[in-house]
């Protein structure tokens, strides 16, 4: 979290003066579920990427793979995993605990206190 | 050359708007506030104005589309009256605290329920911690000329605040009178052109109005409305010195009348603030050493003025024309915070309230001299018997 200003230095109203300053606001920090990718399952379909409301899911668009989670901005929606193909053939919803049950899954949603590296 | 014309108050106004030509105008029709935006259509309809007039379905989309062509860069106004303020209300706020200097004209009206037209204070008393700048007015002239004053105080770099211009339903929105009406290029020239600094359609640089600000930085905003509201008192007087140089006026934060060697006066503002006069004259005329304090500015509160254009008086009587439901001795909004003014400054006389008028009920010279009687008697014993009178409440 960038430094906190008084409201002598700060544009009034509430105004946001820059052009696409979310990317300045780390909503990483609200996460309670972390989402992991499993590189082996993925299809590269860019489903994730499309739906993700936070623009954290990380491409490669000279190869044109998913290659993981900005996760300085993640929140945790799970939107990823439950609009992923690959997750939809095994289980119709990504339950968490199916989810880390079964290493098909390409995008699981793990507990953040609980995760690992 | 300015000339004097027979106009209803809510016409002086509208003068005032087709001669201020905003660039956006949203207002919803409402009892007893329509004729101000029904000539000023006339005035779009017959081309003498530039305004986008924005006809909406409700006044809550009013106040939306001003705050809309407000942060767009737009000199905004509307009018309104008692439950179509209170319909505004979410955004009455969000207009505030979003700095849009938006003007309204606010046409006094009792509150629902039970449902009434008629003229009373408790639609502009709700909004007095909203965040805008409001001004009272005695009469069309009044409206007329604080309407003006208003544009250039809202839009003033130090203030960015909305303001509403109050004037008494019906009493003086639909009251012809005299009114002395400026030039056009007058009134164009003071008002001068609006060059916001921060337009949505700017679009060299995009910005956010209206963003999500939560515990880290609303309060820093709410700190800068109150520093807003602080400049707003002084804003208000210079432009009240520019205007009464320009249009030779005496406007000022509120108007004392025969007050100076007055030992006993009443604090009432709008319409009956005339009639009021006309009873210190009577009074005078007995001898007795009436006089009458008119607020023009109630929102910024001017407390240090008050209590000092008061302070060498030996009883006050503040006449309200709503009620604080529940708040101490039920008493009237403009006493309360008074008689607060008064005591912090070390200004002490007996004080008594005196509500009156509710839901357009007449208020007759005869009750406010009764009400001057009383203060007399007051005086001369030092003990007020009653704090709060309901004035001719059967």
């Amino acid at each position: 979290m960038a430094e906190l200003k008084g409201w002598r230095d700060i544009p009034i109203g509430g105004m946001i003066l820059e052009a696409g300053n979310a990317t300045e606001y780390p909503t990483g920090t609200w996460r309670a579920f972390r989402p992991v990718f499993g590189e082996a399952e993925c299809i590269h379909c860019f489903q994730c990427w499309l739906f993700c409301p936070d623009s954290s899911i990380l491409v490669d668009p000279e190869n044109e793979k998913m290659v993981g989670f900005d996760l300085e901005h993640c929140k945790g929606c799970g939107i990823c995993a439950s609009v992923c193909p690959v997750n939809a053939k095994v289980i119709k919803k990504a339950d968490e605990e199916l989810a880390q049950d079964d290493p098909r899954l390409c995008i699981r949603m793990v507990e953040e206190g609980k995760f690992q590296e | 050359m300015s000339k004097f014309e027979a106009l209803a108050g809510n016409e002086a106004v509208a003068t005032a708007m087709r001669q201020i030509n905003p660039d956006v105008v949203a207002a919803y029709p409402i009892t007893p506030q329509t004729s101000t935006v029904q000539t000023f259509a006339n005035y779009v309809a017959d081309g003498l104005v530039d305004t986008e007039f924005v006809t909406v379905e409700s006044e809550h989309s009013a106040m939306s589309a001003c705050v809309g062509a407000s942060a767009a860069g737009a000199r905004v106004m509307t009018a309104t009256s008692a439950n179509g303020l209170a319909l505004m209300w979410e955004i009455v706020y969000i207009a505030a605290s979003t700095r849009c200097p938006i003007v309204m004209g606010l046409v006094n009206r009792a509150l629902s329920g039970p449902i009434n037209i008629h003229c009373d204070h408790s639609d502009v008393m709700g909004m007095r911690d909203s965040g805008w700048i409001i001004l009272f007015s005695e009469n069309g002239q009044e409206a007329y000329d604080n309407l003006i004053q208003a544009v250039r105080i809202a839009e003033h770099p130090d203030v960015l605040l909305p303001v509403a211009v109050c004037q008494d339903g019906f009493i003086t929105s639909h009251g012809m009178e005299r009114v002395e009406i400026y030039e056009d290029a007058d009134v164009r020239a003071f008002v001068g052109e609006y060059r916001p600094q921060w337009s949505l359609l700017d679009l060299e640089h995009p910005k956010t109005y209206g963003p999500l600000d939560f515990y880290d930085y609303y309060y820093e905003h709410k700190r800068q409305q109150v520093e807003a509201m602080q400049h707003a008192h002084r804003v208000i007087q210079e432009v009240a010195e520019a205007f009464n140089r320009t249009f030779d006026r005496d406007y000022g934060l509120f108007e004392p009348y025969r007050l100076e060697d007055a030992e006993v006066a009443v604090v009432v503002a709008n319409s009956t603030a005339g009639t009021a006069k006309v009873v210190v004259d009577r009074l005078r005329e007995e001898g007795l050493k009436v006089g009458l304090l008119k607020p023009r500015v109630f929102r910024p509160f001017p407390a240090e003025e008050l209590a000092e254009a008061l302070a060498h008086l030996k009883a006050v009587a503040v006449m309200d024309r709503s009620i604080s439901f529940g708040a101490m001795g039920n008493a009237g909004p403009l006493f309360l915070e008074l008689a607060a003014a008064l005591a912090l400054r070390g200004v002490r006389m007996p004080m008594a309230d005196y509500v009156y008028g509710l839901g357009g009920r007449d208020i007759l010279p005869r009750e406010i001299e009764s009400v001057y009687r009383d203060m007399l008697r007051v005086a001369e014993t030092g003990q007020v018997e009653r704090m709060v009178t309901y004035l001719s409440v059967r």
